[in-house]
């Protein structure tokens, strides 16, 4: 991979910081009139994604990180690892761990796309789509006609996720799910 | 803007883009072109060619037009700007702050301005610019979260990025005056009332953006010259381009540059605080980005 100087530093940038494959989120030029120059820059760990702040004097360079995104396609888990295809018509599949999956693991529907991120072709991380459509398999029954009220209760989804969905839901309604929130959105 | 200098009595003066030489300062990049087998540069400010003029006998002139600086480029730079720079003979720095003043009143509407000396600029985080040992500025930066980077930067680094920060989180319009010697650039050193050695410049900065920068002009070849070594043997030590002295502005300074004090601003910068804007790419008709 090639070396990125600040002055191509951008947001969106993929770079290699301590190590760890890095997003550049935000990069901020600061000079005084007669001074040094440096960058300050906000950056994704894409391993924890975590923000990490840094400060280079202008003109070091930094590593680029080789990582990709890649749509692909949920297939199953084996317990120990979980299994995605790419959606490129090639069939080939990558299998990713547990670190790799995260949080994700309570969205993961089969034949659903998800955003693979490869650093070196390995996957480091899952991104659920923005928003889903899940069976609900566990709540207390519904109560018919209750849509004013505006009370809720929990509900257990077929990929495990806990959410809380108004009071007139029933086992087998199908919902749509917002994954950055966990958020209820309606009746799919 | 042009009448206020017209009524000053101050003569607008071209000065060329292009020029032969260029500053030898290491803090600023010059960008440069070919013409024919030449390599030439685009001027970064029009102090030279000004000062020239000043020498062989024009009045108090100003110079409005585009400066160019490599590598700058962000929410408060671009490599292109435009530079409103202007030489007033016979003036103090304490005239030329007035001056300043009452044209960004013209840009910004009127407002209060008040003074503060380069050496108190660093009270806020606890660091004393002169006195105080590495270690205590390394924690000052680590105050303002930056990190373990800091050890590997000198200490001109770490106070420069110290004094970017204060400037940065300055509110109002405010004169920083009495600058450390070694940053005199082409502005005198002089001995203020308390008997230490200053550069007599200042800088303007209005609510933490630095807008002008203003110089009692050093008129001395030889000390001229002998700053622009230094400033040669630094780009050697750090490795970036390396630029002869300028030996028209220092003959032209050798034949007599009369007594004058000259200030450079940011013409961008002063209009995108009147717009209220956030960056200058919201005032500039075509951004470097979109040029």
């Amino acid at each position: 991979m090639p070396n990125y100087s600040t002055n191509e530093f951008k947001a969106g940038l993929k770079v290699l910081l301590d190590g760890e494959p890095c997003a550049i989120v935000e990069n901020e030029y600061v000079k005084p009139g007669k001074g040094q120059a440096f960058n300050r820059v906000r950056l994704r760990n894409l391993r924890t994604g975590r923000i990490w702040e840094r400060t280079f004097k202008s003109g070091e360079s930094i590593p680029g990180a080789d990582v990709v995104d890649l749509d692909m396609e949920y297939l199953y888990t084996d317990g120990e690892f979980w299994h995605f295809m790419k959606t490129d018509g090639s069939f080939e599949q990558i299998a990713a761990d547990e670190k790799a999956v995260g949080d994700t693991q309570i969205w993961l529907k089969e034949q659903e796309t998800y955003q693979v991120t490869l650093w070196n072709e390995a996957p480091i991380a899952v991104s659920p789509p923005n928003f889903i459509v899940l069976e609900v398999t566990e709540t207390d029954p519904g109560i018919k006609g209750d849509t004013a009220t505006g009370g809720t209760k929990p509900a257990k989804v077929s990929t495990g996720a806990i959410i809380r969905v108004p009071l007139f839901i029933s086992i087998g309604d199908v919902l749509k799910i917002d994954t950055r929130t966990g958020a209820y959105v309606s009746r799919a | 803007m042009r009448a206020f200098f017209a009524a000053r009595g101050v003569m607008e003066l071209d000065t060329p883009v292009l020029g032969h030489t260029t500053v030898t300062d290491p803090a600023i990049e010059s960008l440069t072109v070919e013409v024919g087998d030449r390599r030439i540069y685009l001027q970064t400010s029009p102090e030279y060619h000004l000062k020239r003029a000043l020498a062989a006998g024009a009045p108090s002139v100003v110079r409005i037009g585009p400066v160019f600086r490599a590598d700058e480029s962000g929410r408060l730079h671009n490599p292109e700007f435009t530079m409103v720079e202007w030489y007033r003979l016979g003036f103090d720095l304490d005239a030329l702050m007035t001056e300043t003043a009452a044209l960004a009143d013209l840009i910004l509407g009127a407002g209060k301005y008040r003074r503060t000396e380069y050496a108190a600029l660093l009270e806020p985080v606890g660091v004393d610019v002169f006195t105080s040992p590495r270690a205590t500025l390394e924690q000052a930066l680590r105050s303002i979260g930056v990190g373990d980077e800091v050890r590997a930067w000198s200490r001109r680094h770490l106070l420069d990025y110290l004094v970017a920060h204060v400037l940065g989180s300055m509110t109002g319009r405010v004169f920083v005056t009495a600058y450390p010697p070694e940053q005199a650039a082409l502005a005198r050193v002089v001995s203020d009332a308390a008997g230490r050695r200053v550069a007599a410049r200042f800088e303007l900065v209005i609510d933490g953006i630095e807008i002008a920068n203003g110089y009692d002009e050093l008129r001395d070849a030889d000390v001229l010259a002998a700053r622009m070594a230094g400033d040669i043997d630094a780009r050697r030590a750090h490795g970036q381009p390396l630029h002869a002295a300028d030996q028209r502005l220092l003959a032209a300074m050798r034949h007599g540059l009369p007594a004058c004090a000259g200030v450079a601003l940011g013409f961008d910068r002063l209009l995108m605080l009147a717009e209220r804007a956030k960056a200058l790419a919201d005032v500039l008709p075509f951004d470097y980005a979109r040029s």
